[in-house]
């Protein structure tokens, strides 16, 4: 699975999560990337856990980086951790790229007490503006050509939280950031970047 | 890994021999009064004596890890692309250690060593020796080698058992472990393939039993069948079909049972080879040790309780086209590992090659190992 270019930088959503997480807790990364994030937070925040990717450049930037990771296709699911192993589980910038975003979402809440994930908001007014222009959008938060992108599921920050209601997730807590500042105001309009904490409702 | 300077070989490497002469009770329950273990060094053992590596080996390798023997260019050790100066395992940092294995046939003592009860080669009274026993005995040699504990133990397939055993043996004593193309037991088809190599060798008539020292005679035909089975179960079928296909040795079929295929020609050449260096009493007592190796057989069927006492950190690397020991298994112990939440990391390699591949240079797999003794070095240096 191709994921959101989340190597070799630092994320847009890597403080909102950061900051999501108590200091000792354990730590289940999907689609980790280099292990940036675990990184980080076993510095800053002495959590300790696992990352989870499936591409081997970012398999070996993990190992580089110190960082535990388990080479594994989210789409298999995650059957290799036992259920209620993890205080937190973060999907950044992924869930848009999954086959079986349900899946994940139930197998997260599995795993951990808490589940975090970002996604591009695909409500956004300039992707709005693009699609109303008569093209799918492609901007910073979404940088792929329709023909060449691993998206398959993008979605806005309505259609998560109706998703949220209809499948007994519990949202704790919603971020919604454009260009790393925080959006209280019309989220689903003119925020870019949505980050949720949620556990089973 | 420093890539300022290409990697060199170890250069030339000669091997060394302790004697043990504390009893070793084995799991077999039968006990050896005294045994020598054959071995090689390379590195330096640094002065906190922190900076050890354990290398074991599968079937048919042994101490000769790295590095080859004056005057014999041909001598090249088994793993000398992973380990030397700037190589994966850099010997500029690491003291790295291999050890032929009880009962093997390379100097340690074995079947052809003389049992001094009798005066007389061992052979089949050598004694059934586990994954367990070899591990006891390197700890001994550790021991020996003023080494308290070792910065990683690692190894591929049989050799990989005995690191992740290390690691609930002596939880103490390994700092790291690299499993390699490993499996937490074998199944039913591997122990079907073994089975069918020994019976091989026993039914070779120059076998007499095991005894055959004595007669000056091996059960060279037994032996060489046995290495082509195993060889067959080494290699993908990918692998084959690429490597030979249904290419003829002399372009036409003759309708014989002569040679006429090329993996024919490969396998009896392998397993000739093979027959001429290998003693068959050995290689019944090493497929026996894998057939036995099962930690989680006195744990309730659970490999999480067996692995349960392990401190190390690990690496765990299987190749996608291992049949033998598929990913699958080495999943098994990953999810065992991660049940008792130590740390692992474990990487699928996607190369062609098979079981065989842990051997091989895949530039994935030696970066990723590097990578892990770059990290290993740091926590020594730090």
């Amino acid at each position: 699975m191709k994921t959101n270019g989340n190597s070799n930088f630092k994320r847009a959503d890597f403080d909102a999560i950061a900051e999501s997480i108590r200091p000792g807790s354990r730590v289940l990364d999907l689609g980790c990337g280099d292990g940036v994030l675990l990184k980080y937070l076993k510095g800053a925040r002495g959590v300790t856990g696992y990352g989870v990717e499936i591409d081997d450049a970012d398999v070996l930037g993990c190992v580089t980086n110190g960082v535990d990771v388990i080479q594994s296709d989210l789409e298999r699911g995650l059957s290799e951790f036992e259920s209620g192993s993890f205080d937190y589980v973060v999907l950044s910038q992924t869930l848009q790229a999954m086959m079986n975003g349900e899946r994940i979402i139930n197998d997260m809440l599995r795993v951990a007490r808490e589940g975090i994930v970002t996604f591009p908001n695909f409500g956004y007014w300039r992707n709005r503006l693009q699609v109303l222009a008569g093209h799918m959008p492609v901007s910073d938060n979404l940088p792929y050509q329709w023909h060449d992108t691993p998206n398959v599921h993008l979605c806005t920050i309505s259609d998560f939280e109706d998703f949220c209601t209809t499948h007994g997730v519990g949202i704790i807590e919603r971020k919604v950031l454009t260009r790393g500042t925080p959006v209280s105001w019309l989220p689903n309009l003119l925020g870019a970047l949505a980050v949720y904490r949620f556990q089973r409702a | 890994m420093d890539t300022g300077s290409a990697p060199r070989s170890v250069g030339v490497v000669a091997p060394q021999t302790a004697r043990f002469t504390e009893p070793l009770r084995l799991r077999s329950g039968a006990a050896m009064d005294a045994y020598d273990l054959v071995y090689e060094t390379y590195g330096r053992l640094n002065a906190e004596r922190s900076n050890a590596v354990l290398v074991c080996h599968a079937l048919n390798a042994s101490h000769h890890v790295a590095g080859r023997y004056a005057g014999d260019s041909g001598s090249t050790g088994w793993w000398d692309n992973m380990i030397g100066p700037g190589k994966p395992v850099d010997t500029d940092r690491f003291f790295v250690v291999g050890v032929n294995n009880l009962g093997g046939c390379h100097g340690s003592t074995g079947p052809a060593t003389i049992n001094p009860a009798t005066g007389k080669p061992w052979g089949a009274d050598f004694p059934v020796v586990t994954v367990e026993d070899w591990v006891a005995t390197q700890a001994r040699l550790a021991d020996h080698l003023g080494i308290r504990r070792f910065a990683a133990v690692m190894g591929g397939s049989l050799g990989a058992m005995q690191a992740l055993a290390w690691t609930y043996l002596h939880p103490e004593r390994v700092g790291h472990a690299l499993v390699i193309a490993c499996a937490p037991n074998l199944s039913a088809q591997n122990i079907a393939f073994n089975e069918v190599a020994r019976q091989a060798i026993i039914t070779d008539p120059d076998f007499l039993g095991g005894h055959y020292y004595e007669r000056d005679t091996r059960p060279t035909r037994g032996l060489r069948v046995a290495r082509m089975i195993g060889h067959i179960t080494y290699l993908s079928g990918d692998e084959m079909a690429a490597k030979f296909g249904r290419q003829l040795k002399n372009g036409k079929l003759n309708y014989t049972f002569e040679t006429e295929f090329e993996i024919e020609s490969y396998l009896r050449h392998q397993g000739g080879k093979f027959s001429e260096y290998f003693d068959a009493n050995t290689y019944l007592r090493i497929t026996k040790a894998l057939d036995y190796f099962d930690p989680a057989l006195e744990h309730g069927g659970s490999l999480a309780r067996a692995l349960a006492p392990a401190k190390a950190r690990f690496l765990v690397v299987s190749f996608t086209t291992d049949w033998r020991f598929s990913p699958q298994r080495s999943r098994e112990i990953v999810k065992a590992l991660l049940d008792n939440r130590c740390g692992v990391s474990y990487a699928e390699i996607d190369a062609p090659h098979g079981h065989d591949a842990f051997l091989l240079e895949d530039p994935r797999y030696h970066r990723l190992v590097a990578a892990y003794f770059d990290r290993v070095h740091r926590e020594i240096a730090a």
